[in-house]
């Protein structure tokens, strides 16, 4: 095994940047407590020289796409740390069921003094050499670190060596974050580390060939290994230790959550969306509806399912009912307002003002005599959002935020006090603000810049606040690029980004959608957003995008999606028509700063003319060559394990 | 001729500043523009196709050079020389036929017949190395029945050739011209009633309720859909507008003023509405000898949608849009830009402007060029005036119209 693997931990981190890959398991000798003892006389010598290459190695492994994380050695290596820890009861831990704990090296242990396998096992982790490795690490150190150490010391195994090794653990993790490259700053870490790597040493001797692989890989990787980068790649650590959080604590939480399992599912399955064309639905929800609508008058038959309003009188009319609507906290009628205006477009931007909405609503919220602040505060909730869905069809991107929210008012005990529950409430929308949206996007960037090299040239289509902070982040590390900005009517959003780029100092070419197929020959690379993507791969974003894709693909141009996880859904889509959200058709007969171009002046006229204003469109999967997430850079066939693995976690932290 | 080449000129200027826009346009003004060069040539008595060949390449080269992109224009151009050649042929052939009547109506019948099959197959073999043309059914079988009445001229070549021609030179330097330019008044009509002949066929290609997606704006396609409405077929049309020039706003009104159901929808949203289209019908710019085809920009992108959900993608043009040239790297080589303020207006990345051109070359860029090709692969049909064609016909369809030797306009004239 290790023969064929052990290359593998030193290749060189550009050839595999995309993909799935399986990191290199450790020697599985390195737990065979002969060569353990032989490493002391070793240590001394090699460590300074392993320390560099282990980290750099560490650097090198951490591809950006961590999934998933390997199996065979984490469950196995968690069990070495878990063994010796007699009454570590696995139901609490983050490390506990494993579905490959089958004591694997259950004999091997029992052979062993508990204190010198901690002492490797704490090495190991302190040393983090194995990109496999480094989600266990990362767990043991932060989430597992505290429960181990009060483990131990309840059972009094190892008292003094264990505290040790967590110590180190930090160490290390800071030391990681804050420097990249080693330092020489930690000597016992260094020496563990040093003993380690002997055991490897050792191993590689015996295998020349491996071992020239191994040196040749090493010193591409030392060399190689920048500190942005790893960096980087720390943050793809982090990732992946939450990703292994749910994998393994699946089984004990679902048993510990009290809940049905199958309730929840019915639970997540979405509201079926209104369907236009039901007359009684339609009529009913007119009833219902604060906001006065005005039916389109030249609808199109194959729209008729979606809603189609005439865009005119609305706002005036909201706005003139300001004071007469009560029950609508005036910040989320402030959010529709703009909805409503087409002030505030774009997934990111609708889903962080709808939320701060929603914060200031609760922050003013008080429970009504004789109600429960569960049930009263979700159906407010439910009423502001029927609200939003009137002035403006809701985003996935949304819905998801909704469901959180909603979720996690639901989860409030009943014995909360009411401010209590309002500032955890709070904290929630400001802690999903933050990690599903602003930190998303920080790590997004750098995953998506390593993709920019010097003398690109990338075609970017519309306005995606992603993506505009990658073009601006490479163009401040320097990276001289070119950028092809691909604009089409009628929102013309890429102008807007077009500006912004240039008074940045990048130099851009501007262009429409129908010359794509002229540009598309010098393009190196294709940076889309999305408005979200489905379980199917399916990626729904702005009209057009489908056709830039599908272009790229045509002439081998490789498809970028960048795209926060929170977008992610579990609906499946094959078409662009089924669902979908229809803009003002007046926008199309009238070109701004086109006067001539007027034929088309009172086409509402003629009732055999329609236009249609779409909104969005959904590429196939096979055109998009990569997703890049705060999860990593994933295919998207990917999609449903990150809904899926991603999706529990989503809702329950 | 101080009056063809001020002509000549005049329609050189409107080419060069694009004063004439659209393929039928242009063809056809070529056409009566080389038809007037045609009737104030002087023509001596002996090589009168040549040098009839000679005054329209010249002129040829000019209208070419003047307008490289406007392919319709060399189109044209090698039409008539091509029909200059095949005048000259048939008048030379009718000329020996003359003479081989009276000296063949004394042999056997039996004989002469297979002696004709035999010399048939020299005869169009020299007539066709006298042209240079490329072989083809079609002059086969209009090559028989004339030069197998001629057997022995055809044989004895040249000397004889010269003993005829003095015979009836009188006749014939008029009938030579006078033919030349009744072929290409003919041509002129073709050009002209194009569109009738090909909206002819809408009707056996569109059924009912169908639904067909356009980009932009194309007479033909216009004519075309207009004919199986008229018809009584309803079907209902999607119309792209097409920016940056938004001719699909001109087609959408000039549809629903005939009462067909029309829907128009923005360029981008091409990928999301293909796939509940029937069909995909646009016109052209021109159509390459391999098939491929030059039509207005972002037509690629309605083809490769149209690939991906199998919606055939069928081309309408005239004749005079078959181009007998091979494309190389069309894209960048046949393509014409158009002024960027389509996209930006001037006024609108000044203040950016000012600093950006700092560095010497200025960091914005604007592409807005005017045509987009469409590889043969994508397409699925031509309908052309003489009928529906698949891609891989047309060379031979070329090889109808024009004669090889005249592929290469300039380098001819120039050695001549």
């Amino acid at each position: 095994m290790d023969s064929r693997r052990l290359p593998r931990t030193v290749i060189d981190p550009k050839v595999r940047l995309v993909g799935f890959f399986t990191s290199g398991d450790p020697p599985p000798a390195r737990f065979n407590p002969n060569t353990a003892d032989a490493t002391a006389a070793t240590a001394a010598a090699i460590s300074s020289s392993s320390q560099n290459s282990d980290i750099n190695l560490t650097g090198n492994s951490l591809s950006p796409v961590m999934i998933p994380p390997l199996r065979r050695m984490s469950p196995r290596r968690c069990d070495e740390m878990q063994m010796p820890i007699g009454s570590y009861n696995p139901s609490e831990s983050l490390l506990g069921t494993s579905p490959s704990r089958r004591g694997i090296n259950g004999p091997d242990f029992s052979e062993v003094a508990t204190s010198a396998w901690l002492g490797i096992s704490g090495s190991m982790k302190a040393a983090a050499s194995f990109p496999g490795s480094s989600g266990e690490m990362m767990m043991v150190g932060k989430n597992g670190g505290n429960a181990l150490v009060k483990n131990m010391d309840t059972t009094e195994l190892a008292a003094k060596t264990v505290p040790g090794v967590t110590e180190k653990d930090g160490g290390t993790l800071t030391d990681m974050k804050n420097e990249g490259a080693g330092t020489v700053r930690h000597q016992k870490q260094m020496t563990t580390r040093a003993e380690r790597r002997a055991i490897q040493e050792a191993q590689r001797a015996s295998k020349a060939a491996a071992m020239m692989d191994g040196k040749g890989g090493k010193s591409i990787a030392s060399t190689g290994g920048g500190a942005p980068s790893i960096s980087n790649q720390e943050k793809v650590l982090k990732q992946s230790q939450k990703k292994d959080g749910p994998q393994e604590t699946g089984a004990t939480s679902e048993k510990k959550v009290s809940r049905n399992p199958d309730k929840d599912r019915k639970k997540d399955i979405p509201q079926p969306r209104m369907q236009f064309d039901d007359k009684n639905r339609v009529e009913k929800a007119k009833r219902r509806a604060v906001v006065n609508q005005f039916e389109a008058r030249n609808r199109v038959e194959l729209f008729r399912h979606l809603p189609q309003y005439e865009h005119g009188p609305q706002l005036p009319y909201l706005e003139s009912k300001f004071f007469h609507l009560d029950n609508i906290h005036p910040s989320v009628y402030k959010v529709g307002l703009k909805y409503l205006s087409g002030t505030i477009t774009g997934g990111n931007a609708r889903c962080q003002e709808m939320l701060l909405a929603f914060r200031e609503a609760i922050i003013d919220y008080s429970t009504p005599p004789e109600k429960v602040l569960v049930r009263d505060l979700t159906s407010k909730i439910g009423s502001y959002v029927s609200f939003l869905i009137e002035c403006r069809p809701l985003s996935v991107s949304m819905g998801n935020a909704i469901r959180f929210l909603k979720n996690r008012v639901a989860k409030l005990h009943h014995n909360v006090s009411e401010s209590e529950a309002k500032s955890r409430l709070i904290s929630d929308v400001d802690r999903f603000i933050n990690e599903k949206i602003i930190v998303a996007d920080q790590i997004i960037v750098q995953h998506a810049v390593t993709k920019i090299r010097d003398g690109d040239v990338l075609l970017i289509y519309g306005y995606s606040t992603v993506v505009e902070m990658i073009l601006l982040h490479a163009h401040e590390q320097g990276k001289q690029f070119r950028v092809m900005v691909v604009d089409s009517r009628p929102k013309l959003e890429g102008k807007i980004l077009l500006r912004k780029l240039v008074m940045k100092g990048l130099s851009c070419t501007y262009t429409h959608i129908n010359a794509i197929s002229y540009v598309m020959h010098e393009v190196k690379c294709v940076f889309l957003g999305a408005s979200a993507i489905l379980s199917n791969g399916t990626v729904f974003s702005r009209v057009g995008t489908a056709c830039i894709a599908m272009v790229a693909h045509a002439f081998r141009v490789p498809v970028l999606i960048c795209c926060e996880a929170y977008k992610f859904h579990e609906r499946v889509q094959l078409d662009s028509i089924c669902s979908n959200e229809l803009g003002n058709p007046d926008v199309i007969s009238n070109v701004p700063g086109k006067e001539d171009v007027n034929h088309l002046a009172n086409w509402a006229d003629h009732k055999n003319l329609q236009l249609l204003n779409l909104f969005y469109d959904a590429t196939p999967s096979d055109y998009v060559s990569m997703i890049v997430t705060e999860h990593g850079m994933v295919p998207p066939t990917s999609v449903p394990v990150i809904v899926r693995e991603y999706g529990k976690d989503q809702f329950i932290f | 001729m101080p009056d063809v080449q001020t002509l000549v000129n005049d329609f050189v200027l409107k080419l060069k500043r694009r004063k004439i826009e659209g393929s039928q346009a242009s063809a056809k003004q070529t056409a009566e523009l080389l038809r007037s060069v045609v009737s104030q040539q002087r023509l001596p008595y002996i090589n009168q196709a040549t040098v009839l060949l000679d005054a329209v390449r010249a002129v040829g080269e000019q209208l070419i050079a003047a307008n490289p992109v406007e392919l319709a224009v060399g189109n044209i151009v090698r039409r008539i020389l091509h029909i200059i050649r095949e005048e000259d042929l048939t008048s030379t052939a009718s000329a020996m036929e003359g003479l081989s009547l009276s000296a063949n109506s004394d042999d056997d019948d039996n004989y002469e017949r297979e002696d004709h099959q035999a010399l048939s197959a020299a005869a169009v073999a020299a007539a066709a190395r006298s042209t240079l043309r490329a072989p083809s059914l079609q002059t086969l079988l209009e090559g028989i029945p004339e030069s197998a009445s001629a057997p022995h001229p055809s044989s004895s070549g040249g000397d004889s050739e010269g003993k005829s021609k003095s015979a009836e030179r009188s006749s014939r330097s008029k009938k030579l011209k006078h033919d030349v330019i009744e072929a290409i008044n003919e041509l002129i009509q073709d050009i002209e009633t194009c569109h009738e002949q090909i909206s002819e066929q809408a009707v056996g290609l569109i059924h009912q309720n169908e639904v067909i997606l356009t980009l932009g704006r194309s007479r033909t396609v216009k004519e075309f859909l207009c004919a199986a409405n008229e018809k009584k077929r309803s079907f209902r049309v999607f119309i792209a507008e097409g920016a940056p020039r938004y001719l699909g706003h001109v087609l959408a009104k000039e549809l629903v003023a005939k009462g067909l159901q029309t829907t128009v929808i923005t360029d981008s949203a091409v990928f999301a509405m293909i796939s509940r289209v029937n069909m995909v019908i646009v016109g052209a710019h021109a159509i390459m000898a391999n098939g491929g085809v030059i039509a207005p920009v972002g037509i690629n992108m309605v083809a490769l949608a149209a690939q991906r959900h199998a919606v055939p993608f069928v081309v309408v043009a005239g004749s005079h849009k078959l181009c007998p040239l091979y494309p190389h790297n069309p894209e960048v080589l046949l393509n014409d830009f158009k002024s960027p303020s389509d996209l930006l207006d001037f006024g609108e990345f000044s203040d950016c402007m000012d600093f950006s051109t700092s560095g010497g070359s200025p960091r914005l860029h604007v592409v807005n060029p005017a045509f987009d090709f469409i590889p043969s692969k994508l397409v699925s049909l031509f309908i052309t005036d003489t009928g529906g064609h698949s891609p891989s016909y047309i060379y031979r369809l070329i090889a109808d119209y024009y004669s090889a030797d005249d592929f290469v306009v300039r380098r001819r004239s120039t050695t001549s």
